[in-house]
């Protein structure tokens, strides 16, 4: 697959301001990455590809619900999400332009997710936020409804969206453009690019991963890579809610103190206001846990993005696989007709072959027969070594542009990941603190006693 | 006699107590037997009078008398096992022929002197022993928190009798800190035939009920109550606040091992990875001190101001049915007109028994619940003072963790700078 404008896609691009032009110009080149009217071509450097960010400023800022009816004609209740887009160069200027904006649900954001990954499927594409909320913690909400799980999402949906359009070749395609900018007809767009059509059946690609017999070592352990990425982060998500479950217990059970001591300071003299006051305290710690764990939700986020990286790693390596058998298919098939070709040339069967019995039964064919399948054959093999060229070609491109994106993915992963560790210890010693501060808080009234 | 022996009152003396009057040595002169044990020399009423105003229950100065129980072992015989304490005492006191014993004791033997105590003394308030029975279900006799929970309980009943101004003059105390074989002195004293008496005449009183009860002892009653409900409801609390904990460092275990396994299958985040790993170790096991904690000194002190209300609730009805019997006899004595005199004096012996026990009960009263205020006090302050600490060590692993990820961040840039 080519990036920008696939070579055989039906319908009109949005037409727009000499921006197709530009792209057709740049179908030869591995990456389209200048914006500049010359075409220039600014490969391979992936610092250099963060253009349409560059270009505008993008966020998603709020979340509405509205009412409508679905597929199947059913009443339903949606979120959408308002997304806005104003001009660099206008903000840059310092000009405060009203953004432009429209509104996208969920389900638009996965078509348009599922378009890149069919489209530009050496690229690790970035995941959305989770469709429904996982390794919740029981007084977390499961409810899509939730609004902090909107919000959340709301977030998680605006870092998809800045990804995306900060990525060195996903940034320069046409229909994210135009899902950012145009609310109408862009459905009917990304359905007339085909992409569905050219999505790899599900089977085929299941298949090629069993058959493929030489897949690249590096797709190989990337693979595993990313099997391992999924299983640890999927575990480390899983410990750390069911700790935040127990972590909520602890702190709201000191509320009880609240009441006990306030009760109790009713019938002390001497220790009345000491009591009362240290049950304010603890009143304080039981309710801080709700914001302490409603931020940690934050780090949690920042975790099941990688582990939903670790599928789109792996969905390159079934192309990569996909790519690899059907080349090993074609050669094995040209080698097979190759052989065919020397045999009805020289008569000497190597094989067995039906036409080879049927010669022994029923004698040779006649030579004007023999002439015809041969040069069938020759054709056949033209054919096949066109294909085995092209297949060639499309696997080694295919591994040469996973290997950049590879790059960029590494750096990016280890720089995120480690920000969300240390955020979550700047999170620790936030909590720590407060800790300290009611606690000793708390022992000043229990002198006071 | 009634079979009550009773303190004589200090109280006044507290109250009319001169400057010049004391600083006579100590010398006490305690008769044994059925006991009378009330200090009567002025020495020991100063020194009743200096506690009942003092902060603490005895400052270093006054205290003369140190005893600690450890050393518990498993005693086996024919018939049973149980477990022997060891009860040593350090002392100064004129009335002890030697300045240090060690003894062995067994449950049982506390048991014994507590009820003496408390025979001897119906209106004091006496410190409770450690229950009998575990009702939790989970453990046995033998179990070693068990024991060492117990043991700790006893320790604090044999201090805080010898702290008690009243309490730890007594004779029994005395034996049973003293006596190589308590089993000799258990057979001695008002036995149990008279004890059902008294159970009976009690429950005949409190059928009758009081005429009037003053002021002061509803109040002390109704506060008893309430007093009740508020310290079992901490206890609850507090036990439930263990309970979560313990369950929060059980997750905290299992959390900690998921970052060092990731650390496995990466380069750069390697390094953060076993960091983090290593915080929430650090931190799972200043939760498990801090619990502890909890359980050895927060958990067994609520405990015994619980066991405590059943103490201060039987105090009250062993008063009231003083009062009853009084009363009793008192009416005897205005409806019937003969053997007046006889009556009159029998009166006249429970209208000073009362008056005795009253001012027992009032004096003890406000000794009682200085020392709750400084349990309580002491105990809670131990709690804020441990939480603070457990924040404060965890903050320093969080705290190191992250200097070492800006090191490494700073490392990283003057790296590629060179480059």
């Amino acid at each position: 697959m080519r990036p920008g404008s696939p070579p055989t896609s039906a319908g009109p691009m949005m037409a727009e301001d000499g921006k197709e032009e530009q792209l057709e110009a740049d179908e030869d080149s591995e990456y389209t990455a200048g914006d500049g009217a010359d075409g220039s071509l600014n490969n391979t450097v992936a610092e250099e590809g963060a253009m349409l960010l560059r270009r505008m400023e993008i966020c998603v800022a709020e979340a509405e619900k509205r009412s409508g009816k679905n597929a199947v004609n059913m009443q339903e209740t949606f979120t959408v999400y308002l997304i806005e887009t104003r001009p660099m160069d206008a903000v840059a200027e310092g000009r405060n332009p009203a953004p432009d904006s429209l509104w996208r649900r969920y389900s638009e954001f996965e078509l348009l997710r599922n378009y890149l990954i069919v489209t530009y499927p050496y690229i690790v594409v970035p995941p959305l936020p989770e469709k429904r909320a996982e390794f919740v913690w029981h007084k977390l909400s499961a409810d899509n409804m939730d609004p902090d799980f909107v919000e959340r999402r709301r977030v998680g949906l605006e870092n998809f969206l800045l990804r995306v359009a900060s990525h060195p070749v996903l940034s320069n395609d046409k229909i994210l453009y135009h899902f950012l900018t145009e609310e109408h007809g862009w459905k009917e767009a990304v359905c007339e690019t085909g992409f569905q059509a050219k999505a790899d059946s599900r089977l085929r690609a299941l298949s090629a991963t069993f058959r493929v017999r030489n897949p690249e070592k590096r797709f190989m352990e990337m693979k595993h890579y990313s099997d391992e990425l999924q299983s640890h982060t999927s575990q480390l998500l899983r410990a750390r809610a069911r700790v935040a479950d127990r972590l909520y217990g602890v702190y709201k059970v000191h509320g009880n103190y609240g009441r006990v001591f306030s009760e109790w300071s009713a019938i002390e003299k001497e220790m009345g206001d000491g009591l009362q006051s240290a049950g304010h305290h603890m009143d304080a710690y039981a309710a801080s846990i709700d914001d302490i764990l409603e931020e940690e939700e934050h780090y949690a986020d920042q975790l099941k993005e990688y582990l939903s990286y670790a599928e789109a790693l792996r969905a390159v390596c079934r192309k990569h696989e996909l790519n690899q058998f059907e080349l090993e298919m074609a050669s094995q098939d040209l080698i097979s007709k190759k052989q065919q070709r020397e045999e009805l040339a020289t008569g000497i069967v190597r094989t067995f072959s039906f036409k080879g019995m049927t010669n022994k039964l029923f004698g040779q064919e006649a030579p004007e027969q023999r002439e015809a399948r041969l040069k069938l054959l020759e054709d056949l093999i033209a054919e096949g070594e066109e294909t085995v060229k092209e297949k060639t070609i499309e696997c080694e491109e295919h591994v040469e542009r996973v290997w950049v994106d590879m790059q960029h993915f590494k750096e990016q992963k280890d720089k995120d990941l480690r920000e969300a560790l240390i955020n979550y210890a700047v999170m620790q010693v936030s909590m720590c603190k407060k800790g300290i501060q009611v606690w000793s808080n708390a022992k000043e009234c229990f002198l006071k006693m | 006699m009634s079979g009550h022996t009773v303190p004589a009152d200090f109280s006044g003396h507290m109250l009319d107590l001169d400057e010049d009057e004391d600083l006579e040595v100590f010398s006490k002169n305690i008769s044994l037997g059925d006991g009378n044990p009330m200090p009567n020399s002025p020495g020991s009423m100063v020194n009743q009078y200096r506690l009942e105003d003092d902060e603490e229950h005895q400052d270093a100065n006054t205290k003369d008398l140190f005893i600690t129980v450890d050393k518990p072992e498993s005693h086996v015989t024919a018939i049973e096992t149980f477990i022997m304490y060891r009860v040593t005492t350090k002392t100064t006191r004129g009335e002890f022929d030697s300045s240090e014993y060690e003894v062995r004791r067994r449950y049982q033997d506390f048991l014994w002197l507590r009820s003496r105590l408390e025979e001897i003394h119906p209106t004091l308030i006496v410190h409770p022993l450690p229950e009998k029975f575990v009702m939790k279900g989970m453990m046995d006799r033998f179990n070693n928190d068990f024991i060492e929970t117990r043991r700790r309980a006893l320790h604090r009943f044999l201090n805080k009798i010898a702290e008690h101004p009243i309490l730890s003059f007594s004779e029994h105390f005395k034996v049973f800190l003293t006596a190589e074989d308590l089993t000799a002195h258990r057979k001695q004293g008002a036995g149990f035939l008279s004890r059902m008496g008294e159970t009976m005449k009690a429950v005949a009183n409190s059928v009758r009920g009081l005429k009037n009860r003053s002021e002061e002892f509803t109040e002390m009653q109704e506060y008893v109550e309430d007093f009740g409900y508020k310290i079992s409801s901490l206890d609850r609390v507090a036990q439930r606040i263990t309970k979560e904990q313990r369950e929060y460092l059980d997750e905290l275990k299992q959390y900690g091992p998921t970052y060092t396994q990731w650390a496995g299958f990466e380069e750069e985040l390697g390094d953060p990875l076993k960091g983090m790993a290593s915080c929430v170790e650090l931190c799972s096991k200043e939760t498990e001190e801090q619990v502890h904690h909890l359980s050895e000194v927060l958990i067994p002190t609520l405990h015994e101001y619980v066991l405590c209300t059943e103490t201060l609730k039987a105090v009250m009805r062993r008063r009231d049915n003083i009062q009853a019997e009084f009363e009793a006899k008192n009416e005897a004595l205005v409806s019937r007109k003969v053997d007046q005199e006889t009556l009159q004096e029998e009166v006249d012996g429970l209208a000073d028994r009362m008056e005795q026990a009253n001012n027992a009960l009032k004096g003890d009263w406000s000794y009682w619940k200085n020392g709750m205020r400084t349990d309580l006090k002491s105990a809670f302050i131990s709690t804020a003072e441990k939480n603070v600490d457990y924040y404060e060590k965890c903050l320093a692993v969080w705290e190191s963790f992250l200097m070492s990820q800006r090191v490494e961040s700073s490392d990283q840039r003057d790296a590629e700078d060179v480059s």
